[in-house]
This record gives structure tokens, C-alpha cells and sequence, in this order.
């Protein structure tokens, strides 16, 4: 049901094939800041036509998503449009009233928010908040609008919508909430659906089902989508037509295959060659690799006291580690065991990188901690050159802390804020009485240049700094005390594509020079490629396929990896000097449909917080 | 996917490159080093400057601090000094503010008052947030059944209302002196501020630069004292600082009450007591120290408003 309460005023030519449903010209967006305006966006043009899909690319900070709130009139309060016009079937909206923007909203326009957890309102059933939209945009009412609902969450996917309508947010898993997201969005069949990072927080493998129902369900409707991604790869999959975003301006737009295979912007080159998704190879060639194992292995060789059956190669090994969780039942003394990570074993090389991969909930981060030692495994041990962590006591204890050096995924949980980047980085050598202060400086100066940070940064806070820089503080941190294990807990999966590529780069320069062992949890299979020697996939707490990554990137043996493989986005895309993940995803739902509340892949409930109320 | 009809409108499929001279490419995460460096206190301090309430009241709580700790600038007359004779003056040239029903010059009694009222307030804060820091950060910390003894304990206090279990108290010990003042109010104070701290210490102790401390093999003492407290002291700063406007209001309403410091005492609250049979006849009796109160009352809290503001790192950006 179409409705024209927004009749198109005829600007020229009349509505025929050639005019485009969406089209921003010039568009400069200023937003009043305390140090003086500042630009968000500059002289952005783009254009979307009925019933196709463009993607607006680019990194944190480029503009993507101010160009697609403008659209809606939806810019932050300090944010206005200060130039330019954005023109909605040849009608110019650019400042038309608030009460004219409404219509438009809902009606003309769909908005798929990014945080599927917080853009539901936790206190409604979902089945009411898709109601009232409907109510909202003169749509439906009552029990008819009731009845619409549930048919609008079943066309989003959502099995069972009947009972589901009933149920709150809480109740949903992510992908669930995002379908329930994306039925608001479609509501009123707008003409254009503006869907910003939709699956950002969502496991590849929903991502893609998501977005497979989505692509399906705006071509059955016609409705043209303008898809916000920072994932040049699953742009370059999802849309026809792509517009490269950097510091405000559109660098370069065309065709989406062109573009990736023949991009003439600098920007454009240097986004597609550090997209883990499409270039993605072993940083450093094998051989050399090798060598630096080999040496690694001789120093190692001469210490003595390791047990006779571990692996004499192995500096960490870690054998049927269990841990399990207690989870209240109904009553609070009738408590079921929940096992976060099942029977884990696996050895970590010296001078290799071992990278454990799995989606949320899949115990790939509780694993890290226990070989940390920030937690205690139920049952199975952890051995650090053949001996086990859990015998260690008092100093003992300190030592292994100076050998095995953690780096975190939040970069801006990680730095103290109060403590300058000289004392973060000098405080474990504070911890261990390490040097003088003199020494020390001297150390920390010597570490900054090691990450390519200039030394002035030390005097700073972690306020002035990007996320990858802090992320690069970090590692320095992790290298003081000159460990010989380093343990990246998603060390690079909340930074952007370039930076990102640049902190892998680091890492690895780091393990060649320093003859680092790696244990590299991360969600993302892409990076795996860029950076690992071995590969666990793990799911549910069991490690499902492991060997050596060329292996599983290759000839995945299981079910579950070659759905992974084949959700990477773009994965297939070719490009010249690139390989392809060419892997069929077996038939069959990896996503949440079973589930009631706890059913899904991205639903396991966390025993962190579980853990914590008891 | 879209059908072939709905795909061929757009007209041309262009491919089009900005000119690099407009959209020069620059350094990935280029580090700045421009500018001098900035702490989060320093960033803190710098918003408070500019800030008016901050000013006014900073400026208020000076003028507060400055008359308690020379009184005798403002006032040539000794408060404790009673003429019978020349009670129940209104204000004149001698007696500015007049004089009360025992004699005593108003002017003198409110410029001394201060004094009580700063020390009792300021010691009783100091008291109360070290009590309820120490309990609130321990039991944050520490966790599990500690945590739950100690909370229950602070739910005990907290449900006796502070004036109610400073009367029963102050009436129990006889009289009162200005350190019994401040350890009463010390003692049934403190709740507010071990809750706040808990909540922040709980908060702040899952940050991963916390864990980062651990596995640098930091010991918990140390992570406690260096990482955790230092990032959890904010809120409890600006409870402290009303907090402070707070007890001195109930030192006021204890000797209000008469169970506070003893008549021989110089307090705002003993002189409103004093003078409320006067509010008709001779309102200056009255006026004066309750404005003397409220000021400083009222700068205390609007600085704590202020702190909060300049603290609450939601409402500053990144």
C-alpha cells in the first residue's frame, strides 16, 4: 500500500525511468562544535534509482552515516545541512518543515538502525512498537494493525511471528531483533529503505542470512536500499552501485564490480588492499617464516625440565580444557552447568601465530583467560613449557605474567584513563622493578618507535588518541616486559579496515623481529587468513576443525567452517592478486530460528554476567 | 535481487573519481602532536573555568572559607559577649544587623558562625567519605559474601534517617562538643557514599585496563589503589561536595533542635532557634543567619553540580 501523501512537484522532466528517486547534490553538512564549526560533510553527490541497491563506503568519521541521516532530517542537534540539496523524487527536501519530514519518514523513507540492542525499546512487546509505526505513518489501527505485524515479521523472517509479536526485545536474540528492525523499517513500503551498518553487530553467518532476506525481500517490493557499510566487500556483494566516503568527501563512485577491480582513487586503492575480506594472504611469505620458527626453536631447545609427552615445539600447550559455568535455573539452588569451552586442546608453536575463530558465544575468549590465568578451567591444564600454570603460586605466578602478555579488544577500555602513555607503558616494568627511571624512559621511548608511534606521544592521554593508536599503546604496554607469548583477545576487530590492516602489519613485523608466539582469538576469518599459521574454529565451546590454516581455508572438513567461510562477505568476489574463498555453504539454517530466547548462535547466555549476580 | 527493468534506470553507469588535489589522501592514523597534552582532571578543570555556576559558587565558597578563618576582619565585636541592656535593638549604626534577645550583636554571631558551620561540615565530609569509600570500595572490590554483609550493614544505616539517629545518639552521650558533632554525623553520613563507590567500583573493575593490571601481574592491592579507585573517585567527589552542604545543615538543625552543640556555642543553627519568637517583631534576628546558611549551603551544592558536570564523561565528547 503506496501511499501519495508526498506528491513529486514536477522539477523539469516528469517522472519517468531516468529520474532518480534519491539524488543529494553538493550536499555540505557543518556541525557547531566547541572548537568552531566543523565540516562533516563536504560537496557529496550521489544518486539512488527506484529499486536498486547503492552502498555508501567508508571508514569511522567519514561522513557515511551524517550524508544518510540528512536524509531523514535525523542529524545530531548540533549537526545542519549548510549547503547543497537533497532532492526525494525530484522534490527538493532539503528544508522542507519538520511536520512534511514526518510524512516522509516511515512513509517514504524506512530507517534499519545499526544496534539492534538498543533500538528496541526494552519495555514493549515487539509486536506493539511495529503497531504503533503503523499507527504512526496512518497505516493501520487496532487489531488490524495487530494482524499486520505479525505478517510483517514473517516477511522479515522471523518464524512463528504470532507468538514472537508477543514476546519482548529481551526475548530476542540479535539477528532476531534486527529482523524485527528491518519489519519497522519496511512497514509502510517506503520507496527507499536507508539501512545503516545493519549487521555490524551481528556473527557473519546471521549477517548473511539477514542480509540474503533483505536483498530478497526489497527486490520482491521494489524498494531501493542506500546500505551504510564499512565492509568494502559486503558492499561490493549487496549493492549495484558503490560510493566511496573518506574525511567527508565522495573520492570516488561507479558500478560496483568496476570499481573494486579497476579503482582509481588512491583511497579507493588503499581501502581495497587492506579489506581483510578481499585481499587477504599470509602477511609474510612461509619461508622466511621458517627461518625465524627455526631460530626461535634452538634458543628454546637449551632450557630444560619439560615433560616427556608434550610437545617438544610447543610453548604453550593446552590439553582437554573444560570449563563450565553455573547458570540459575528457576529456583536459585537448582543451578545447570553450562559448558563454555569443552574438552580444548591445542599447542601454540614458539614463533607462530595459532588463532582461535568462532562466533559470539562460542568460548573462543574464555579459552584466553584460562591460559592467562584470569580463570580457572574446571578441568584439563594449560602448560607453559611443559609446565602447568595452575601449580604455580606467589612469584612464580609473576614471572609467567612477564612471559605471557595480553592485548585486549576494546581500545578504549584498555589504557587507564587517568595514566599518561608514559606511565602505561613503563607500569609493568614498574610492577616487575625493572630498570631505573632512566632505563625506563629510555625502554619506553625504544618501545613507542617499535609500534610507530612518535616519543612526544608519551606525555599524552588516551583521550587525544585514535582507537588504533591506543590500540598501539597497548601492544608497546604488552612488550615491555619483553614476553615471549602475547595473547590478542579481538586485538583489531573494533578498528577500522585501514588501521587494522596497519596493527596486523605491526604485529606481525613484531613476531619476526622478536621471535613472538601468538594466540589470536577473533571472530573474523578474514584476519585468520592475514595473520595465522594454525587455525582453530570453534563452536559452542568444542573446537569443531583445526590444522593449519591453508588447510581449513582450503578444504574445510566441516559443516560449520564452510559456513563460515562462505559468510565472509565479498569472499568470492575476484580480484587480481587476491585468492578467492570459494566454499559452498552447506544447505541448511545456521541462524536462530529454533531458538526460544536461547536457541541461537549469537543467544549463548553469558556466563560472565551469569557469574557475576550469584 | 532487483529485476532487470527496475536495475537499467540508471541512465549511464559512470564511474567517477574526485580529483585528488580536492580529497588529498593523508597518513593512516596520522598521530597528532600538535597542542599541549591534556589529562582528564586538566580537561575536567578547564570546562569547570568555564563554567558560570562553577564560578559564582567557587567564588561564594571562598568568601565562606575566608570569613571562618578571620571572622575578626568583618566584625570588631566578640559574639560570646552578651549586654542584656541593649538586647532586642534593631540594626543600627553600632549594631548593623542588630541584636538578639540575649544581648549578643547579630553581625558577630553570623560572621563567627561560619566557622562552626565549616569545620563541622568539612570534617563530618572528610569522616564520612573516608568511612563510606573505604566499605564501598572493599565491598565492590572484594565481592561475593563480603560484599553482601557489607551492603546489608549500609542498608541498616541508610534506613535511619541522619537527623533521627544523630537525636537518638546526641541525646544518649549528654552533652555535645564539635568533634562529637562531626563523628555523629560522620557515623550516619557515610551511606551514601559507600553506595556510590561500590557501583563505581564494580563498574570501573571490569574495564580491561584492569584485567590488563592483573595480568601484568600487578598485585590486588595495587590494582585496587592505582587503577580502580582512581577511575571510580569521580561521582564520589561530587557526593562529597553536597554532602558537605548537606551536614551542615544538619549541624544547624541539631542545635535548632537543641540536641546539637551546646547554647554557649556560636552556630547558625542555635541563633535561627534562638530567634524564631522574634520572626514578627524583629525578623533581622532571623534573617541574617538563615541567609548566611542557605549561601553557603547552596554554593556548596551548586560546586557539586558543577564537578558533575565537568566529570560526567557522557557529557563531554571524546
Amino acid at each position: 500500500m503506496t501511499t501519495t501523501s508526498v506528491t513529486p512537484t514536477p522539477s523539469g522532466a516528469p517522472s519517468g525511468a531516468s529520474q532518480p528517486l534519491l539524488e543529494i547534490k553538493d550536499l555540505e553538512i557543518t556541525f557547531t562544535t566547541s572548537s568552531g564549526p566543523v565540516k562533516g560533510v563536504r560537496s557529496a553527490n550521489l544518486e539512488v534509482y527506484p529499486g536498486e541497491t547503492v552502498a555508501i563506503v567508508g571508514e569511522s568519521g567519514s561522513g557515511k552515516s551524517t550524508t544518510a541521516m540528512a536524509i531523514a532530517h535525523l542529524l545530531a542537534k548540533n549537526g545542519a545541512i549548510t549547503g547543497g540539496h537533497i532532492l526525494f523524487e525530484g522534490r527538493d527536501i532539503t528544508h522542507v518543515s519538520e511536520k512534511e519530514i514526518r510524512v516522509l519518514r516511515g512513509d517514504q523513507v524506512g530507517l534499519v538502525p545499526q544496534d539492534p540492542m538498543s533500538n528496541l525499546n526494552p519495555m514493549w512487546k515487539v509486536g506493539s512498537q511495529i503497531t504503533e509505526t503503523l499507527a504512526a505513518n496512518g497505516i493501520a489501527k487496532g487489531a488490524e494493525a495487530k494482524k499486520r505485524a505479525v505478517e510483517l515479521l514473517e516477511e522479515a523472517g522471523l518464524p512463528d511471528a504470532q507468538r514472537r509479536a508477543e514476546q519482548y526485545p529481551h526475548e530476542f536474540s540479535g539477528g532476531m531483533k534486527q529482523r524485527a528492525l528491518i519489519a519497522m523499517g519496511l512497514a509502510a513500503r517506503p520507496k527507499l529503505l536507508v539501512a545503516d551498518e545493519p549487521t555490524s553487530a551481528l556473527d557473519v553467518t546471521v549477517q548473511q542470512q539477514i542480509l540474503d532476506h533483505l536483498d530478497h525481500l526489497t527486490g520482491e517490493l521494489g524498494v531501493a536500499v542506500l546500505l551504510i557499510t564499512h565492509d568494502l566487500g559486503l558492499a561490493a556483494e549487496r549493492a549495484q552501485h558503490l560510493v566511496v566516503m573518506y574525511k567527508g568527501q565522495v573520492v570516488e563512485s561507479g558500478p560496483a564490480l568496476e570499481l573494486l577491480q579497476d579503482p582509481q582513487h588512491p583511497y579507493t586503492k588503499r581501502l581495497i588492499s587492506a579489506a581483510p575480506s578481499l585481499a587477504s594472504r599470509r602477511l609474510v611469505s612461509s619461508a622466511e617464516r621458517a627461518e625465524i620458527r627455526e631460530q626461535a626453536q634452538e634458543s628454546a631447545s637449551s632450557e630444560a625440565g619439560r615433560g616427556a609427552e608434550t610437545d617438544q615445539d610447543a610453548v604453550i600447550e593446552v590439553q582437554n580444557l573444560t570449563k563450565s559455568f553455573p547458570i540459575r535455573g528457576k529456583v536459585p539452588w537448582r543451578s545447570t552447568p553450562f559448558l563454555a569451552v569443552d574438552d580444548v586442546s591445542f599447542s601454540l608453536r614458539r614463533g607462530t601465530t595459532t588463532a582461535i575463530v568462532g562466533e559470539s558465544g562460542s568460548g573462543k575468549s574464555t579459552v584466553a583467560q584460562m591460559v592467562l590465568r584470569l580463570l580457572e578451567p574446571t578441568s584439563g591444564r594449560v602448560l607453559f613449557e611443559g609446565k602447568d600454570i595452575a601449580d604455580l603460586h606467589g612469584s612464580t605466578v609473576k614471572a609467567l605474567r612477564r612471559r605471557v602478555q595480553p592485548i585486549f579488544q576494546n581500545p578504549y577500555g584498555t589504557l587507564d584513563p587517568m595514566y599518561s602513555i608514559f606511565t602505561t607503558i613503563e607500569e609493568p616494568m614498574r610492577i616487575h622493578g625493572i630498570g631505573d627511571s632512566k632505563s625506563r624512559e629510555e625502554k619506553v621511548r625504544d618501545l613507542l618507535d617499535k609500534v610507530a608511534l612518535p616519543s612526544a606521544m608519551m606525555r599524552r592521554y588516551p583521550n587525544e588518541l585514535s582507537g588504533g593508536q591506543r590500540q598501539r599503546v597497548a601492544i608497546a604496554r604488552a612488550l615491555a616486559l619483553d614476553p615471549e607469548v602475547v595473547i590478542c583477545d579481538e586485538a583489531v576487530s573494533a578498528l577500522d579496515v585501514l588501521v587494522q590492516a596497519q596493527v596486523l602489519e605491526l604485529l606481525n613485523d613484531l613476531q619476526a623481529e622478536l621471535g613472538l608466539s601468538y594466540l589470536f582469538i577473533t571472530h573474523d576469518l578474514a584476519v585468520v587468513r592475514q595473520i595465522a599459521d594454525h587455525t582453530l574454529v570453534m563452536e559452542k565451546g568444542k573446537v569443531v576443525e583445526q590444522g593449519t590454516t591453508d588447510e581449513v581455508f582450503h578444504s574445510p572438513q566441516q559443516d560449520y567452517t564452510k559456513r563460515l567461510l562462505a559468510a565472509i562477505p565479498g569472499g568470492s568476489i575476484p580480484l587480481a592478486g587476491a585468492e578467492t574463498i570459494d566454499v559452498e555453504a552447506p544447505v541448511g539454517l545456521a541462524d536462530e530460528t529454533g531458538g526460544e530466547g536461547q536457541g541461537g548462535p549469537d543467544d549463548i547466555v553469558d556466563p560472565f554476567a551469569q557469574a557475576g549476580h550469584v | 535481487m532487483p529485476s532487470d527493468a527496475l536495475k537499467s534506470r540508471r541512465p549511464r553507469t559512470e564511474h567517477w573519481v574526485a580529483p585528488l588535489a580536492e580529497t588529498p589522501l593523508q597518513e593512516v592514523d596520522a598521530a597528532d602532536t600538535s597542542g599541549t597534552p591534556r589529562s582528564l582532571w586538566a580537561e575536567a578543570g578547564r570546562s569547570l573555568i568555564r563554567n558560570p555556576v562553577f564560578v559564582i559558587s567557587a567564588l561564594l565558597i571562598l568568601f565562606v572559607l575566608f570569613v571562618a578563618a578571620f571572622p575578626q576582619v568583618f566584625t570588631g565585636m566578640d559574639p560570646r559577649h552578651g549586654d542584656l541592656s541593649l538586647a532586642n535593638r534593631k540594626p543600627d549604626a553600632e549594631h548593623p544587623f542588630g541584636t538578639s534577645r540575649q544581648g549578643y550583636d547579630i553581625m558577630a554571631r553570623t560572621f563567627w558562625g561560619a566557622r562552626t558551620s565549616v569545620i563541622i561540615g568539612f570534617f563530618a565530609m572528610i569522616g564520612s567519605t573516608l568511612i563510606g569509600g573505604t566499605i564501598g570500595a572493599l565491598a565492590g572490590y572484594l565481592g561475593g559474601w563480603f560484599d553482601e554483609v557489607i551492603s546489608r550493614i549500609t542498608d541498616i544505616f541508610f534506613a535511619v534517617p541522619l537527623i533521627l539517629g544523630a537525636i537518638v545518639v546526641a541525646t544518649r552521650l549528654g552533652e555535645m562538643n564539635l568533634w562529637t558533632v562531626i563523628a555523629v554525623l560522620s557515623v550516619f553520613g557515610w551511606t551514601n557514599v559507600a553506595r556510590i563507590m561500590r557501583g563505581a567500583v564494580i563498574s570501573t573493575k571490569s574495564q580491561d585496563y584492569v584485567t590488563s593490571s592483573v595480568a601484568l601481574g600487578a598485585s590486588s592491592p595495587a590494582v585496587l589503589l592505582k587503577h580502580v579507585i582512581p577511575n571510580a573517585i569521580a561521582p564520589v567527589i561530587v557526593t562529597a561536595t553536597v554532602n558537605l552542604g548537606v551536614f551542615i545543615v544538619a549541624e544547624a538543625t541539631l542545635s535548632f533542635l537543641g540536641v546539637g552543640l551546646p547554647t554557649s556555642a556560636v552556630s547558625w543553627g542555635g541563633d535561627i532557634s534562638d530567634a524564631r519568637d522574634a520572626l514578627r517583631t524583629q525578623p533581622s534576628m532571623l534573617f541574617y543567619p538563615s541567609v548566611a546558611l542557605a549561601i553557603t549551603v547552596l554554593s556548596f551544592i551548586m560546586l557539586g553540580d558543577a564537578v558533575r558536570d565537568a566529570l560526567d564523561p557522557k557529557a563531554r565528547k571524546r
